[in-house]
């Protein structure tokens, strides 16, 4: 598959290679990893890890056991939305497990699952720094805080509208 | 109210922006770090200060320092640990969110006691927004002349990078984020040889984390002795706690270490109290890897004295009747929280991200979670309770890195003050699955013999 960066894309890897010594160009490939999962879809293929390690002048299994050992890179696709939603000890004791029910319910999806339509995914993670402010999830870079069932209807909304205005 | 040495400036109005900050006395630690100090009585003052890593070991900042090897050559790094994944914590994401100018201010005075030309902060990867907070600031920082070339005229070249990791608590353990840095799984090294000697990419490394190095801009402005003159014993200068759980105002609060943790939890200056005016169960109070305690060892030692929250009273009694500073994630529970199923998230996590490389800590904390959970259903029994016990001692001190015993220690408090609540779940199978043990006798006042 034809899988390249576009002119920004690329421009961007260059500069996240600049940022290490001559001849260690393979620390760039967290970052590079970053960049290529969100600019072909939200996940990465063999063929996108085969790419990057292309670029770095890396074997293909050192992509690989990196992708595979870090739980923010999607080794399968995923809807356009993924709702992390954190589970840890102090989101549980703040309300966690009613919200994530909440959303199994409302979106009728497992976690793990998509939804039909493809817009949404859902995760549970573990601690994301946001105990203060739970129960959480994050979407995309986004982290929603504080959450009710109200507020995840009102974020269902709004991704649900988004991914309509970009079909 | 407590002194406030790093977030007193936190309200001002755009203290997030370079102008902002400068007017309000920004960079003027790094003016007199770089023109009228050296590397050496830098390193000095930061001993002087008595400073204590925040990242959760408490080491000796300034101690550290002296260690860095200097051979002849090769280059030096500071790395910036800025992964904050461990339950309960979230200081460091503060203070970069809202005063990265503070953290650059303290990475270019310890680059430059270091001879850091090129400084790493590594950034855990869901904190995806704060990269682009702290480059704008290091951009402004550039364009003002403290970063970049020959800084204030010195002859000093210092550069900052900000990396993102991607998803694993263990990359928070020095050498695991060294090898993620270095583009790899982040599998922790075997010790020695330390980072001061051989760390990113084999050269001479320090790791420090956010909230240390913050604290070292204070302690060049006020100066080793003045700074360590705040606080108490060894637990010196001030410390930032992210407080969670049931209570009426969580959030992120400096203390200087000498409040006691009733007047922390009730006080409206911090927490506020417990939510809905519910009773105190028990508290994790630095960190979901430290010893969680009962409500009357919590509020006062083994002895009956106050507990304090400084590294050397939430300390006393050991493991005991004790428990940890830790990173100052400070999780509160109240009487409707069952002890078990809270355990259970926790041990759940560890099984998550252990790095799979030592077999006690990899198979371990699998057992762990799955004795727990059979518990935690209502299907356990008594000789389960046992076994967990077993397993975490089996952990503990057996593995290359702390995360064994950051598995096991939050079991082994768990059965060790609250065995009562393991043992009535396996007694009650049906009730346990709709009510919870409640309270009981755990903020009953302790009884010391004679
Ligand atoms: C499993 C594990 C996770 C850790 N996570 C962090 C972390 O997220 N942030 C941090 O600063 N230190 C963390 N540490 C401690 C670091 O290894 C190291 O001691 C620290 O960064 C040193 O900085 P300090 O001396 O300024 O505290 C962790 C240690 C272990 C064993
Ligand atoms: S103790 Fe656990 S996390 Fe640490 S190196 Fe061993 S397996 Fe990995
Ligand atoms: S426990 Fe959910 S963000 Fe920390």
């Amino acid at each position: 598959m034809g899988m390249q960066f576009n002119e920004t894309q690329m421009t961007e890897f260059k500069r996240l290679v600049a940022r290490y010594p001559e001849g260690k160009q393979k620390s760039a490939l967290l970052p590079a990893l970053h960049l290529a999962q969100e600019s072909f879809d939200g996940w990465l293929s063999t063929e996108t890890m085969d790419y990057i390690a292309n670029l770095l002048s890396i074997e293909p299994i050192e992509v690989y056991e990196v992708a595979s050992f870090y739980s923010m890179y999607n080794l399968k696709p995923v809807g356009k939305y993924v709702f992390e939603v954190c589970q840890t000890g102090p989101c549980m004791i703040s309300g966690s497990d009613n919200i994530i029910d909440y959303i199994k319910k409302t979106l009728d999806i497992k976690p793990g699952e998509t939804t039909k339509d493809g817009v949404f995914t859902l995760k549970l993670v573990e601690c994301l720094g946001a105990c203060g402010y739970a129960p959480m999830m994050q979407v995309g870079k986004i982290y929603k805080e504080h959450l009710t069932k109200e507020k995840v209807d009102a974020i269902i909304a709004e991704y649900r509208q988004l991914a309509a205005s970009k079909n | 109210m407590g002194v406030k040495l790093l977030l007193d400036k936190a309200n001002v109005p755009g203290i997030r922006t370079y102008d902002v900050y400068r007017r309000e006395g920004g960079y003027t630690a790094v003016e007199k770090a770089l023109k009228e100090m050296n590397p050496e009585t830098i390193v000095e003052e930061v001993k002087k200060s008595g400073l204590r890593g925040r990242g959760g070991a408490g080491f000796p900042a300034g101690m550290k320092w002296s260690f860095i090897a200097k051979p002849e050559g090769v280059p030096r790094h500071l790395v910036c640990n800025a992964d904050e994944s461990e339950p309960g914590t979230f200081k460091d994401r503060y203070l970069m969110e809202f005063l990265p100018h503070l953290l650059l201010e303290g990475l270019i005075i310890a680059s430059f006691a270091l001879g850091s030309n090129d400084t790493y902060i590594y950034i855990r990867g869901e904190y995806a927004w704060i990269p682009d907070i702290l480059e704008e600031a290091i951009n402004e920082a550039k364009a003002n002349g403290w970063l970049g070339k020959n800084i204030l005229g010195t002859g000093f070249d210092c550069n900052i990078h900000v990396q993102r990791g991607a998803g694993a608590y263990i990359c928070g353990e020095e050498t695991a984020l060294i090898e993620s840095l270095e583009g790899r799984r982040g599998n922790p090294r075997i010790k020695p040889p330390f980072p001061a000697i051989q760390g990113l990419w084999m050269r001479p490394t320090v790791v420090n984390n956010v909230e240390t190095l913050a604290a070292v801009v204070p302690i060049i402005k006020m100066g080793g002795d003045e700074y360590a003159k705040i606080g108490v014993g060894k637990s010196t200068g001030t410390k930032l706690i992210s407080a969670c759980g049931n209570i009426n105002k969580p959030g992120v609060y400096e203390i200087d270490m000498t409040v006691s943790v009733e007047d922390f939890i009730y006080s409206d200056e911090y927490c506020g109290g417990i939510k809905g005016g519910k009773q105190l169960k028990a508290c994790i109070p630095g960190g979901s890897s430290v010893p969680i305690l009962p409500a009357n060892l919590l509020l006062k030692t083994a002895k009956g004295e106050t507990r304090y929250m400084n590294y050397e009273s939430l300390s006393d009694g050991g493991f005991a009747t004790g428990s940890m500073m830790g990173s100052g994630g400070f999780i509160v529970l109240d009487e409707d929280q069952c002890i078990v199923k809270n355990t259970l998230t926790l041990a759940r996590f560890y099984r998550h991200e252990s790095c799979g490389q030592c077999s006690p800590c990899r198979e371990g904390t699998g057992w762990m979670e799955k004795i727990l959970m059979k518990i935690e259903q209502g299907k356990g029994e008594m000789s389960d309770i046992d076994l967990l016990w077993d397993i975490q001692r089996k952990i503990e001190g057996n593995t290359i890195c702390p995360l064994g015993d950051a598995a096991s220690w939050p079991v082994a408090a768990a059965i060790r003050h609250f065995r009562d609540e393991f043992e009535w779940h396996v007694n009650n199978p049906e009730l346990s699955q709709t009510s919870n043990f409640g309270l009981q006798h755990y903020a009953d006042p302790i009884h010391v013999p004679a």
